[in-house]
């Protein structure tokens, strides 16, 4: 038992003392840190009628325990820890976790387990089962998610040395998220015995990182910031940044030893009225009166109408009000106003100087050099992420359009429905939902499902609709907008205006994270895949089919198509049905990674018109490059304008509507005599 | 094209008869529109027996409003065969310039009044400031942005009513007829306009105040005591003035040479463009002309409606309009005016929960609900079975009263 | 043939047409004057908002229908007018003119969206009449004719903030919102409110999107990166409706879990989560007033009645529980005043105390809006809310003291008179509101 009162003694000072970045008495815990399992699996001792020693300190703390916050729970964790009391740190732990509930009758804690009508209570000093307790007469504690980081924290150098493996990870877990100085040496000392080789790695590096920011010496810390080069991760960013962060200041003359990163010109780096603010600050110079000062001292100042002289009537114009306070600043009654000349005049004798929050030279200078070999790999690695956000949207826009670039090719009809039949698919996605649990199953059923549905919805329309309006596009495109208006509507009364959700099978979650920086959804990896598989079928059809060149020969010229013996009515229905189908799939697959409401539909038409029209019609490559181009257009505004997603939208379509001035046709145009429509 | 084959058969000698000669309907227009408006007018609560509702009598103003529009866009689709989805934008621009003179004036009128009993007066800065924050206190700015450097000015800001929008189209056009942009591609880069007008207004740094747009439209600068009852009478007048003269230019328009012009453009441009014409010039002169009406008619509808934001220059706006213009039979000018009276006003029927609901036994239609679907099948209908619209059934109904 | 039109013939249809529309009109016209109290329902029921606002409508509904069997109002019955201004904001103002001139309603219960508020403001001034406004806004109103029953800014983002920054220790905020006056405002606020509380501009990272966004993949890796200096990153949200689905889902995607980002959401309730696979949003929070999983006998007894009035699945959220407490006060205000005169009602409404549903008192202050609890809760994985954080009843703050030019500005129905004095120069800046 006294080497264990010494480690909680010196767990207790290490909080205590040093709560946040100052070093601790590290050489106590250094020698503790094998021991400390003890505290956690350690049976308390038996104190069955009693309080035990454990509930006396928790019911001395007991409305800090009740009602914690991050701000008063350290002292909370001090007092528990430094009182000995066995099981404290499982008090922690199961704290942490809410398995702690309150007894309303008399305020003693107990370890509870929720049971189907309450609690199972058990003492948290003998660790026996005291019985049950009904929901009414306990409150189960709920620390906020500041406090269990704090609770995690403080459990950290309990749980290093952990046999089990879960344990020793959330340990690290909890330091990777808020690192304290504290935690060095228990880290330090845990590498050397770490079985696992995955989590000793991990150690190593946290370790280094830790180093960095709280190790006295400076050489170990500039060893650290160096052998970091080129890693663009967060964690090591977040641990080099703030070393080289700096605070302006004003000096008449720097001091020796300043740490200074650069001096500021007034007026460039920084503006003119933060400086001489600065100077201010630095009781180099006097405040200027500011505009509201110099207004309120003049109300101030007013007598018999007048303000030194000015009638309070003449007051109407800035002039004459810096006229009345400068005769009031004559007069010694307020201070003098400083002129934009003066405070260039004051800032020219002082310098303005940049100054590292971190003292040591040695070690900011290395932390720039660091830091600016991680730059040009993070710029590499951006772009990097840029681009495949970009391929992720172009897929998306392409699954959104080819179907619509078909039908368009094809009979030279703007489907304004095409819209619509995404949002048939999506739906079709939702309800085979309803019925097959399995998402894996459910989403293998609901993309045939939906090519189907809505190709048949394509069908029919055509059927009904397009083909009594041929020749007449311009009708069309008016007759499906009145289709799509009315098919929106009628989702909505099925379904109603809520979005629906389409969850995707637990293998789609997550994502492919090739670095901090570098990712992608794999989501959206599996959207990219099924646009490529689209791409392929369609070409394949177009191509090497019979179907696909009755296509083509139409799309040329539908007269002579029609001459040959193709029977273009039947042509116009099946692409009209696969241009549809496919339209049904985006559907299931947009919903996958966003949402199914009725206007899923609309909010890609005019988006995927644009795709076709800037592609170039009747070509399924010039679908491909529009929606590239779009898609990679809309990121690469998005990167230069990142707080204003709707201004990239804006600008993109500007740059779209003037793309077609000079390519009317597109990027791929067709040639020859199909080309004049 | 019934209508295109007449004036084309009296081509030479019409052009020196007068106006209503040439085209009766002009005159029956007229004369129904005066006598609506004096009957509205004397049941109205604010000037007359108070038969009909304030709220009844905005509805009919703004009603009158999107007919002139309709009648812009027969004029640049029915009669010149360019399906513009981009007119109704050119409305909300109109109802977007009118709206900053009304809130800033209203707005200045406050802030003096106010800043009138501060301690020391006001410099020209701090009423500018005061009403900036007034302005753009709601979305979060004080600043007043440059977009609205003339709004304290009504004879500048109403002249910008017509030239913003008429700039706009003049430029669109120009480009767009230019490199020969035609048919379903010219109607999408229409919509491309429209979208990135709203998107652009959607945003707050746009400085037209976002997603809040303009509001307190109808409460009218220095005519606090005036009732929103007389306020929305004049109004409506104002609207029907406004109507009958756009439908006399429209009809002068296209009763002339000009008019065949354009109708043969409509009818086969490559055509006409052979034979001499400048088609693009023409093109521009009806995109241009047509966005100017389309603009006043916003102008004079928004300070009725008392609220415009972008939501109002949603591509689907647009759409509507053309809709409204092929259920009134495109090519009439009155087919225009019928299609937008009817389809609008049935529309705030339906969806003000005044349409009794048809139960079915297992279901029951409820026209809130239902109505869009009508609409939309309801259009369907007409563009495949009567492609002239409620105007052909007009036509119709004329000849068989004429016996011939 | 236009030529062939005579004129006879033309007149008739027009003559038809004009009677049409004046027999449209008529029903409008005479209304019989019948001894009910009449309440208008002013939300849409059609159109993108209606997800939200129905559901305002049927607890309006269940609330007259609860208080028509207590014996109604001064002796009369409660009559529900409900009209529906289908997400078309001018559409609401005409709506609104409709219920007080024609229809003559005594009182108005409605609006969602800050715009469809601003629509009607200045029908309801102009005829004063009375509408109680039930959502959480971004404040910098006050309308004689408006008594605002959702949070102010500074009861529901300010003490947010403060949970941030003193119990998560935030250090990072990124602004996270939907292109629209409510974020734009909040964001305003916050903004002026973390730079007072040190947290320097530069730490203050901005976002708007349009709505019904889904492309999130870039923003949150922007979020993801703001943590490359060492500080602690939050998030607060002000994404509105459906934009948030794809916002939670790409942030599960990037494997970002509450514990290391935590996100804090304004418009997101009990109604939003509702038939949504919440497991990726457990742990996140949202800062209401009201939640339903509050333990209270009046929540408990409320819940059961709106779910025998509503159905089973439904469940109860924030908006509800204003209108709750605001159609009780205005019960008890007719009652004390002992008629429906909007100006005697209004007076009689200054000081009015009613329970919360959370527990606590209700009172409503002369500037219009209310006191209440702020709660802030993670969510559960079945969609409702644990409640983690409660304060004391929050005075509402109609003119928030975080931006210079609102800070001196107050707020006084009941004494000064003024929904917008300034405290500095002493004068009512102006008696309607600016819209």
């Amino acid at each position: 038992m006294p080497r264990f009162a010494l480690v909680l003694t010196a767990i207790m000072l290490a909080i205590a003392i040093a709560p946040r970045a100052m070093p601790g008495p590290h050489s106590a815990l250094a020698q503790t840190a094998d021991g400390t399992m003890a505290v956690v699996t350690e049976p308390a001792a038996p104190a069955p009628s009693a309080p035990g020693p454990l509930q006396a300190v928790l019911q001395a703390n007991a409305d800090a325990i009740a009602k914690p916050s991050r701000t008063t729970v350290d002292t909370v964790i001090a007092a528990l820890l430094e009182s000995n009391a066995p099981g404290a740190a499982t008090f922690l732990a199961q704290w942490r976790d809410r398995g702690v509930v309150q007894r309303k009758a008399d305020g003693l804690f107990f370890y509870g387990v929720e049971t189907a009508d309450g609690f199972s209570l058990t003492d948290p000093d003998t660790g026996k089962n005291t019985g049950n307790a009904a929901k009414a007469d306990v409150t189960q504690l709920r620390p906020n998610s500041g406090v269990r980081g704090v609770l995690s924290s403080a459990l950290v150098q309990f749980q290093l040395a952990d046999p089990d493996i879960a344990v020793r990870e959330s340990a690290l877990i909890a330091i990777e998220r808020g690192a304290e100085a504290s935690q060095l040496e228990p880290l330090r000392a845990s590498i050397e015995a770490e079985s696992d080789a995955g989590l000793k790695a991990r150690k190593t590096r946290l370790e280094r990182l830790l180093t960095i920011q709280f190790d006295p010496s400076a050489e170990a810390r500039i060893a650290a910031i160096e052998s970091f080069a080129g890693d663009i991760s967060v964690d090591v960013r977040a641990a080099l940044n703030p070393l080289v962060a700096t605070t302006p200041k004003a000096f008449a003359e720097v001091p020796a030893g300043t740490n200074v990163a650069r001096a500021l010109a007034p007026g460039g780096d920084i503006p003119l009225d933060d400086a001489y603010g600065l100077l201010v600050t630095a009781g180099l110079a006097q405040a200027a009166p500011t505009l509201a000062e110099m207004r309120a001292a003049l109300i101030a100042n007013r007598a018999d109408g007048a303000v030194a002289g000015v009638p309070v009537a003449a007051l109407g114009s800035q002039a004459a009000r810096m006229d009345a306070y400068a005769r009031l600043a004559a007069a010694g009654t307020v201070p003098p106003p400083v002129t934009e000349d003066a405070k260039r005049a004051a800032l020219a004798t002082v310098s303005i100087v940049a100054v590292y929050n971190e003292p040591d030279a040695n070690v900011t200078a290395a932390a720039e050099a660091t830091l600016a070999s991680i730059s040009r790999s993070l710029a590499l690695n951006q772009t990097l992420d840029l681009a495949l956000d970009a391929l992720s949207l172009a897929s998306i826009y392409f699954l959104a359009a080819i179907g619509l670039a078909i039908t368009f090719g094809v009979m030279r009809v703007i489907n304004m429905a095409h819209g619509e039949f995404i949002m048939i698919g999506a739906y079709t996605g939702y309800v085979v939902q309803q019925f097959i649990t399995d998402y894996t199953l459910s989403i293998l059923v609901a993309l045939p499902l939906a090519f189907f549905i809505a190709a048949l919805a394509g069908v029919a329309m055509e059927r009904l609709v397009i083909r009594h309006l041929a020749r007449r596009p311009l009708e069309t495109l008016l007759a499906t907008f009145g289709i799509s208006i009315a098919l929106q509507q009628i989702a909505k009364n099925i379904f109603g205006t809520q979005a629906r959700p389409l969850t995707a099978p637990a293998w789609l979650d997550g994502a492919w994270v090739v670095n901090d920086v570098v990712s992608i959804s794999t989501i959206r990896i599996a959207i990219f895949v099924l646009a490529l598989i689209f791409l392929a079928l369609l070409l394949f059809i177009l191509a090497r089919t019979r179907l696909g060149l009755e296509v083509r020969a139409v799309t040329q010229n539908p007269a002579m198509a029609s001459s040959m013996g193709i029977n273009p009515d039947r042509i116009n229905m099946l692409t009209f049905g696969l241009g549809s189908g496919i339209a049904g799939i985006a559907g299931v697959a947009i919903g996958l990674f966003a949402k199914v409401t009725s206007d899923l539909g609309s909010g890609y038409i005019v988006q995927s018109f644009m795709t076709v029209v800037v592609g170039g019609v009747g070509n399924i490559w010039g679908t491909l490059a529009g929606a590239s181009m779009i898609g990679s257009l809309q990121k690469v505004i998005e990167f230069f304008n990142p707080s204003n997603t709707l201004a990239a939208q804006t600008y993109m379509i500007i740059f779209i509507i003037i793309f077609i001035q000079f390519r009317p046709k597109g990027i791929i145009a067709l040639k020859g005599r199909a080309a004049g429509d | 094209m019934a209508d295109a084959k007449m004036a084309d058969s009296a081509l030479p000698g019409f052009t020196h008869q007068p106006l209503w000669k040439r085209n009766p309907s002009v005159l029956v227009f007229t004369g129904l529109l005066a006598v609506f408006t004096l009957v509205i007018t004397v049941l109205s609560e604010g000037l007359g027996l108070g038969l009909v509702s304030t709220s009844f009598v905005k509805i009919l103003g703004m009603t009158l409003c999107l007919c002139l529009a309709a009648i812009a866009m027969d004029l640049v689709w029915g009669y010149c065969g360019i399906l513009s989805l981009g007119h109704f934008a050119f409305f909300g621009l109109g109802g977007y310039l009118i709206g900053m003179w009304l809130m800033y004036a209203r707005t200045e009128d406050i802030v003096i009044a106010s800043l009138a009993g501060a301690e020391l007066p006001p410099t020209a800065q701090e009423i500018r400031d005061a009403i900036g924050t007034q302005i753009f206190g709601v979305v979060g700015g004080s600043e007043i942005p440059l977009v609205w450097s003339f709004a304290h000015s009504l004879p500048i800001q109403l002249a910008l009513v017509v030239l913003v929008p008429g700039l706009l189209a003049l430029v669109f056009g120009w480009l767009a007829f230019r490199s020969r942009v035609t048919g379903v591609y010219l109607s999408i880069l229409t919509q491309a306009m429209t979208l990135a007008l709203s998107l652009y207004l959607f945003q707050n740094d746009s400085g037209l105040r976002g997603n809040n747009g303009l509001s307190g439209l109808q409460n009218l600068p220095g005519l606090d005591d005036v009732p929103q009852s007389v306020v929305s009478v004049w109004f409506f007048i104002a609207s029907a003035v406004a109507l009958g003269l756009g439908y006399w230019l429209a009809a002068f328009l296209v009763s002339g040479k000009f008019g065949n012009i354009i109708r043969a453009i409509r009818d086969d441009e490559t055509r006409i463009r052979f034979l001499g014409y400048d088609v693009e010039g023409y093109k521009l002169v009806v995109f241009t002309l047509t966005a100017i009406i389309a603009a006043l008619a916003g102008a004079l509808y928004y300070p009725q409606a008392g609220i415009i934001n972008p939501a109002e220059i949603a591509p689907i706006a647009s759409i509507y309009l053309a809709v409204w213009v092929a259920i009134g039979g495109r090519g009439r000018l009155y087919g225009a005016v019928i299609g937008a009276a009817v389809v609008s006003l049935l529309s705030s029927w339906f969806t003000g929960g005044q349409a009794p609901s048809v139960p079915l036994g297992f279901y029951t239609i409820d026209w809130v609900d239902w109505w869009q679907v009508l609409l939309g099948f309801g259009f369907v209908a007409v563009t495949l079975f009567a492609p002239n619209g409620l105007g052909g059934l007009v036509d119709r109904l004329v000849r068989k009263g004429d016996g011939r | 043939m236009i030529r062939s039109i005579t004129r006879r013939s033309l007149t008739k249809i027009a003559l038809g047409f004009t009677t049409a529309l004046l027999t449209g009109s008529a029903v409008t016209v005479a209304i019989a004057q019948e001894d009910t109290i009449k309440v208008g329902v002013l939300h849409s029921l059609s159109g993108t908002m209606a997800i939200s606002e129905t559901t305002l409508k049927d607890t309006m509904l269940m609330l007259i229908e609860q208080q028509n069997a207590k014996g109604g109002l001064l002796g009369k019955k409660l009559e529900a007018v409900v009209v529906d201004p289908a997400s078309d904001w001018p559409l609401f103002a005409e709506k609104a003119r409709e219920l007080l001139t024609v229809n003559k309603v005594d009182v108005m219960f409605g609006c969602w969206t800050s715009v469809s508020r601003k629509s009607v403001l200045p029908v309801i001034e102009e005829l004063n009449g009375l509408l109680f406004y039930p959502v959480q806004y971004e404040g910098e109103e006050s309308s004689k004719n408006v008594f605002y029953t959702g949070a102010a800014p500074n009861q529901q983002a300010i003490p947010a903030t403060d949970y941030f920054l003193e119990e998560l220790g935030v250090q990072k905020f990124a602004l996270l919102g939907t292109d629209y006056v409510y974020p734009r405002t909040t964001n305003n606020i916050l903004e002026s409110y973390l730079i007072s509380k040190g947290i320097p501009k530069e730490d203050i990272f901005v976002n708007y999107t349009p709505f019904g966004h889904s492309d999130w993949s870039k923003i949150v890796a922007d979020v993801k990166a703001l943590g490359a200096d060492g500080k602690k990153v939050g998030v607060i949200s002000t994404i509105n409706g459906d934009a948030n689905i794809g916002f939670y889902k790409e942030l599960a995607a990037a494997g970002i879990s509450a514990d290391d980002i935590p996100v804090v959401a304004f418009s997101v309730g009990e109604e939003e989560l509702s038939g949504l696979d919440t497991t990726n949003l457990v742990g996140h929070l949202a800062a209401w007033n009201y939640f339903q999983s509050a333990e209270s006998p009046a929540n408990a007894e409320f819940i059961a009645a709106w779910k025998a009035f509503a159905g089973e699945k439904r469940v109860t959220n924030d908006p509800m529980e204003a209108h709750y407490i605001g159609f009780n006060m205005w019960v008890n205000a007719v009652t004390a005043a002992g008629t429906t005169e909007v100006d005697k009602v209004r007076e009689a409404m200054y000081g009015q105390k009613f329970p919360n549903l959370t527990g606590g008192t209700a009172e409503m202050l002369p500037n219009h809006h209310l006191t209440k609890p702020v709660l802030i809760g993670e969510i559960k994985a079945d969609g409702q809310f644990d409640i983690i954080s409660a304060t004391e009843p929050v005075p509402g703050d109609a003119w928030t003291d975080f931006l210079p030019e609102s800070k001196v500005l107050e707020a006084d129905w009941k004494t000064l008179g003024c929904g917008m004095y300034n405290t500095e120069t002493k004068t009512c800046v102006q008696l309607k509101s600016n819209y």
